[in-house]
C-alpha cells in the first residue's frame, strides 16, 4: 500500500509514494536521491542520518517519511547558503581537519549545528562532548570536531545562521 | 606553489564530505534493473546441514534468484591466501553466521523478506568456542610458529629472579560507519564492473573471477573510498564483492550486497584474541634475561590472515625492549567463531602488551619504579638486535620517551596523584606511560611492492591513480602532495583518480601502514620519468642544458646563459605534446633491503621502525569498576611528516580506537557461539565523552626518517594505535593503589567495569 506524502526538502517541495513503513531516511536516499545522509547502524544509535526537522536535529532512520508530511527538512545538501559558500560549521569541520573517512561527517554537522543554536551560540568543551554522544565517529577520536564546533559557534553567530 | 611534500593540506575530500557530495557505493545512482541481494546466514556454530529449504525465498515476491554453493560457476573459495572457505557452506558450517545463501530481488525490503523464510536444518555439533577449548583439543588453523634466540629455559634457569604470568585480551570489531558493501555492474561478454568498499581491490578482482571461473581480465573492482576500513575491508570485502559479481554474472543484472550492520556483525571477522603465558627471568636490576611466552590467538573458523597476524605478534613481543633469550610459540587457534582477520596494528598491538604485563610484575617484585625498569630495558648501544636478527637502528627510543615524559609532566602528576590516592578512599587515579617500537613493512616481503600511473594533460592538469585505497587516512591528498612536490605545481591541479585494478594492476592492500611509503613511492617514481621526459623535451627545444631546465612555483624555466626563457607548466605539457612525448608515465616501487625467512622466523622484514611514546591518566571507581582516561600525551615518530595536519588526526583516530579496543569494546558470544554484540547499543565503541578531554599530541621533531622512504617521511596508520597501551597500565596503577602494598595486578583487556571491579576486589582481597 503506499501513501502520497508531501513535505519541503531544503526549501523545495517535494512528493512522493511511499510505504506506511517507510523511513525518512530512506524517502531521501532513494526517492530524491539525496545521498549525503548516511545509514550507518541502521539502528539509531550512530547518528550518521541526522538532518533537521522544522528546525530540530533528527535521526532520519528513526522517523518514519510519513511522519514528515509536511514539515521542513534539511539535509546537509541544503546547508549551505550558497553554491560557493558554506556554511560556518562546514567551513569549520574542513578547516580543523574533523573529518577523515567522511562517512559521519553529514551527520556530525548537523547534528552541530542545531547544538549550537539550541545552546544560542554559548558552548563549552564539555557541553559539545556531552551533546555528541548521539554522534559516533570511528576514525577521528572527536578531538577535531570538539575543536570544530567550538571554531564555528561564535562564526555562525557573528553570520547570523 | 601550494600543497607540495610536508604542507598541512587538508583532506581531499574534505568539502565533499562536509557538503554530502563525497559519494560512497551505496550513494552511486542504481540503473533499472538493478537487484539487491541479502544473505542467509547459518544459525548454528558447528555441524551438518541437514536441509536448506529455498523454496519459500525463491517464491516469495520481488525475488528474482537464490543462489547457493551450486549456483557457482567457478570455485567456491574465497580464501585470500589459504584455500577451501567457502563462500557458501557445503555441507557442513563452522561458524554461526556463516553465509549458506543469498536472495536477489528487485527492493532490498523483499530481499531480506524473502531470505528470513529460509528453512535451515542443521544438526549441531560440538563447536569449539574459545581459545582455552582450541588449546586443549590442539585444533590449529596452521602449525605453531616459533620465534627463539638464545637458550631461554637454560637463562631462566640461572636468572635471579623468575616471575609467571597470564592475562588475556579481546578482539575487536572494525566498526567501519559504512558497513560492507558490494555493487556489481555486468559489461558485454562476460566483463564485470564491481565497486567495492575494500581495502584490496586486486584481491576482489581475483575472488570475483575466481568464483565466476573467469580470467582476471574480465573483472574491474574499483572504489573512490571507503567509509572506513581498519583491516575489516581487508579480507573481508573480497568474498562480499565476489557475492555481488556472483549475482551480477547469474541475473546479467546489476547487483548490490549492503550487508545490514547486524549481519556485518555477525558474518565478518575481527581482531584476534589472545591468551597469554609466559615466564620473563630478570636480574636484581631488573634487567630482563629471558623470556618463555605462549601466545594464543583466536583464529577463528579458517586461515584468513591469522598467519600474518601472529608473525606480527611474535615479532612485536619484544616491543622496546632488548630480550637476550627468547622463546615464543605463536598458536593460531581453530575456534568455530568468526574467522578474525587484519585490524590495524595486525597482531602487533597483541605483541606488545606481554612486556608491559611482564615489566609491571617485576617492579612490583623488585619494589622498583616501573617506568624506570623500562628505560633500563631499552634497546641500546651493544643490545640492539631484535630476536629476529634484525638491528634496531635510528633508534628514537630514549627521545620519544623522554619527550612523552616531559610533555606529560610525569614527576608532578605522579607526585599528585599519590597525593590524590592517600585521601580518596574510593575514586583511585593512576598513571601509565608506554614505549613503542613497530616495524613498518608488510611481514610478506613480496607484498611491498606498488604501482601509479600518472597522465600529465595539454593543459598541465594531472590525473594521478595508484593502488592505494583511500578509507579516511588522507593517502589520497598525501600522494597528490608528492605528486606535487616533484613537478612543483599546485596541489589543486592534481586529480586523484578512484583506485581500480584497470589503471593499477597486481597490486597489495593498502594495509600495514605502508599505503603512503609504497604509493608515494610508485607515484614519485611515475612523476620523475615525466618530469625527466619534460626536461629533456625543453633542453633540446630551447637548446639549452638539462640542468638549467627548472621547475618551479608552476613554471617551467630555462636558465641558460642568454635565454630567459619561462613557460607555465601547462605550456610545457602543450609544447611536448606537439613534440610527440609521451605524458603518460607509470612508477613502480618496492621496497628495498627487506628479507624474510618464515620457517626460522629470521631476517630484516622491517624497512625501517616507528617510534613513539605515550602518558595516559586514568580514574577509576573502585565500588563500581567505572572508569576515565582523563588525560593522555603522545609523541609519535612520523618521519619528516607528508603531512602534520593529516597525520594528528591519524594518531588521535588510532589512540582512541586501541583506548576502545582495551577497554570498553567487548565481543561477546553466547554459550552457543552466536554473536550477542551485533550492534552499537551492545558493543560499545568510544563515544565522544569516552575520549581523553586533554589530548595532547606531537609529532617527533627534526627525525626525518634515515631510510630513503618518499621525502624522509614515515608511516603514521598503525603505530600510535598501540599507544593506548598506556591505558592499560595506568588502569593497573589505579588498582594497585587500592592497596599500600605490592603485588601483581591482572586486568584482562578490555578493561570493562566488571574486569576493573573484580580486580579491585582481587586486590583488596590480599589485604
Amino acid at each position: 500500500m503506499s501513501i502520497s506524502v508531501s513535505m519541503t526538502v531544503n526549501g523545495k517541495a517535494v512528493s512522493g509514494k511511499v510505504e506506511a513503513r517507510t523511513l525518512l531516511v530512506q524517502f531521501l536516499r532513494e526517492n530524491l536521491s539525496m545521498t549525503g545522509t548516511h545509514v550507518g547502524c541502521d539502528t539509531s544509535q550512530c547518528g550518521a542520518c541526522v538532518v533537521h526537522v522544522d528546525g530540530q536535529s533528527v535521526k532520519s532512520c528513526t522517523m518514519l517519511a510519513v511522519q514528515a508530511e509536511g514539515a521542513k527538512v534539511m539535509t546537509i545538501e541544503g546547508l549551505a547558503p550558497s553554491a560557493d559558500k558554506l556554511h560556518p560549521m562546514q567551513e569549520a569541520f574542513r578547516d580543523n581537519h574533523a573529518l577523515q573517512c567522511g562517512f559521519c561527517t553529514p551527520g556530525m554537522v548537523m547534528s552541530a549545528v542545531d547544538m549550537v543554536k539550541r545552546h544560542n551560540y554559548q558552548l563549552d568543551e564539555a557541553t559539545v562532548r556531552r551533546e555528541l554522544e548521539g554522534n559516533l565517529c570511528r576514525c577521528t577520536g572527536y578531538h577535531n570536531i570538539v575543536k570544530a564546533i567550538l571554531a564555528a559557534a561564535p562564526a555562525m553567530k557573528a553570520a547570523g545562521v | 606553489m601550494k600543497g607540495g611534500a610536508h604542507a598541512a593540506e587538508r583532506h581531499d575530500s574534505a568539502l565533499r564530505h562536509v557538503t554530502g557530495g563525497a559519494a560512497y557505493i551505496d550513494d552511486l545512482p542504481e540503473p533499472p534493473g538493478t537487484l539487491h541481494a541479502a544473505l542467509i546466514l547459518s544459525p548454528i556454530a558447528h555441524g551438518r546441514i541437514a536441509m536448506l529449504d529455498l523454496g519459500a525465498a525463491r517464491t516469495a515476491p520481488g525475488v528474482v534468484a537464490v543462489l547457493g554453493p551450486h549456483d557457482i560457476p567457478g570455485r567456491n573459495d574465497v580464501a585470500a591466501i589459504g584455500k577451501d572457505e567457502p563462500l557458501f557452506a557445503e555441507g557442513r558450517v563452522y561458524f554461526a553466521g556463516q553465509p549458506l545463501a543469498m536472495v536477489l530481488a528487485d527492493t532490498l525490503d523483499r530481499a531480506r523478506a524473502a531470505a528470513a523464510l529460509a528453512r535451515i536444518e542443521i544438526v549441531a555439533e560440538p563447536a569449539i568456542l574459545s581459545i582455552d577449548a582450541a588449546l586443549a583439543a590442539e585444533t590449529w588453523v596452521q602449525a605453531p610458529a616459533r620465534l627463539a634466540r638464545g637458550d631461554a629455559p637454560a637463562a631462566l634457569a640461572r636468572a635471579p629472579h623468575r616471575l609467571t604470568g597470564e592475562f588475556r585480551c579481546g578482539g575487536q570489531e572494525h566498526f567501519y560507519l559504512e558497513g560492507q558493501i558490494a555493487f556489481a555492474l555486468p559489461g558485454e561478454d562476460g566483463d564485470m564492473l564491481v565497486h567495492s568498499s575494500t581495502q584490496h581491490p586486486t584481491e576482489v578482482q581475483h575472488i570475483c573471477a575466481r568464483l565466476l571461473g573467469c580470467d582476471f581480465n574480465r573483472i574491474t573492482a574499483t572504489v573512490r573510498r571507503l567509509g572506513g576500513g581498519f583491516g575489516g575491508k581487508e579480507s573481508n570485502a573480497s568474498w562480499v564483492a565476489g557475492a555481488a559479481a556472483l549475482g551480477a554474472g547469474h541475473t546479467g543484472r546489476p547487483v548490490k550486497l549492503r550487508l545490514p550492520r547486524e549481519i556485518d556483525m555477525v558474518a565478518t571477522g575481527k581482531r584476534h584474541g589472545f591468551l597469554y603465558r609466559y615466564e620473563v627471568g630478570f636480574d636484581d636490576e631488573g634487567r630482563v634475561l629471558a623470556l618463555d611466552a605462549m601466545l594464543a590467538a583466536d583464529a577463528g573458523w579458517s586461515l584468513d590472515l591469522t598467519p600474518g597476524v601472529v608473525t606480527r605478534a611474535l615479532t612485536h613481543i619484544d616491543n622496546a625492549y632488548f630480550i637476550p633469550h627468547l622463546r615464543a610459540v605463536g598458536y593460531a587457534c581453530r575456534t568455530n567463531l568468526q574467522s578474525n582477520t587484519a585490524f590495524r596494528g595486525f597482531g602487533g598491538p597483541q605483541g606488545v602488551l606481554v612486556m608491559e604485563d611482564a615489566i609491571d610484575r617485576m617492579a612490583a617484585h623488585l619494589g622498583r619504579n616501573a617506568d624506570a625498569l623500562r628505560a633500563l630495558n631499552f634497546y641500546a648501544r651493544g643490545r640492539d638486535t631484535t630476536p629476529y636478527g634484525q638491528p634496531v637502528t635510528e633508534n628514537h627510543l630514549p627521545r620519544v620517551w623522554a619527550e612523552a615524559r616531559q610533555l606529560g609532566e610525569v614527576e608532578r602528576r605522579r607526585a599528585e596523584i599519590a597525593a590524590f590516592n592517600a585521601t580518596s578512599p574510593i575514586l583511585k587515579r593512576g598513571l601509565g606511560v608506554f614505549p613503542l617500537k613497530f616495524g613498518i613493512s608488510f611481514n610478506s616481503p613480496h607484498m611491498n611492492q606498488a604501482g601509479a600511473l600518472v597522465h600529465v594533460y595539454t593543459d598541465g592538469s594531472i590525473r594521478l591513480a595508484h593502488g592505494g585505497t583511500e578509507m579516511g587516512q588522507g593517502l589520497f591528498v598525501k600522494v597528490a602532495q608528492v605528486v606535487a612536490e616533484v613537478f612543483q605545481v599546485d596541489l589543486d591541479r592534481i586529480r586523484p583518480a578512484a583506485t581500480s585494478t584497470a589503471d593499477v594492476p597486481n597490486t597489495s592492500p593498502t594495509a600495514a601502514s605502508t599505503g603512503s611509503d609504497l604509493n608515494g613511492g610508485a607515484a614519485f617514481e611515475a612523476a620523475r620519468e615525466l618530469k625527466r621526459r619534460m626536461t629533456a623535451y625543453a633542453a633540446e627545444h630551447f637548446g639549452a642544458a638539462e640542468a638549467d631546465v627548472v621547475f618551479a612555483d608552476n613554471q617551467v624555466r630555462i636558465a641558460a646563459p642568454g635565454s630567459n626563457q619561462v613557460l607555465s607548466f601547462g605550456e610545457l605539457a602543450q609544447l611536448c605534446w606537439l613534440g610527440r612525448v609521451s605524458l603518460s608515465a607509470t612508477g613502480y616501487y618496492r621496497t628495498p633491503g627487506i628479507h624474510w625467512d618464515p620457517a626460522t622466523m629470521q631476517g630484516r622484514p622491517f624497512f625501517y621502525y616507528s617510534f613513539g611514546a605515550s602518558v595516559a591518566e586514568v580514574a577509576i571507581d573502585t565500588l563500581t569498576g567505572e572508569n576515565r582516561v582523563l588525560r593522555a600525551d603522545l609523541v609519535q615518530d612520523c618521519g619528516r611528516s607528508l603531512n602534520p595536519a593529516i597525520d594528528l588526526g591519524q594518531i588521535e583516530g588510532a589512540f582512541v580506537q586501541g583506548q576502545g579496543w582495551l577497554t570498553c569494546e567487548e565481543l561477546w558470544w553466547d554459550d552457543r557461539g552466536r554473536l550477542r554484540t551485533v550492534g552499537p547499543s551492545t558493543y560499545k565503541i568510544p563515544g565522544s565523552r569516552d575520549v581523553p578531554p586533554v589530548l595532547n599530541v606531537r609529532l617527533l621533531e627534526n627525525a626525518p626518517a634515515e631510510v630513503a622512504t618518499v621525502f624522509r617521511s614515515k608511516a603514521v596508520g598503525e603505530p600510535p594505535l598501540m599507544l593506548a597501551t598506556a591505558v592499560w597500565t595506568a588502569l593497573r596503577d589505579a588498582i594497585a593503589a587500592c592497596r599500600q602494598a605490592p603485588g601483581p595486578i591482572r586486568l584482562d583487556a578490555p578493561a570493562t567495569p566488571e574486569r576493573v571491579l573484580a580486580a579491585v576486589r582481587a586486590r583488596q582481597a590480599k589485604s
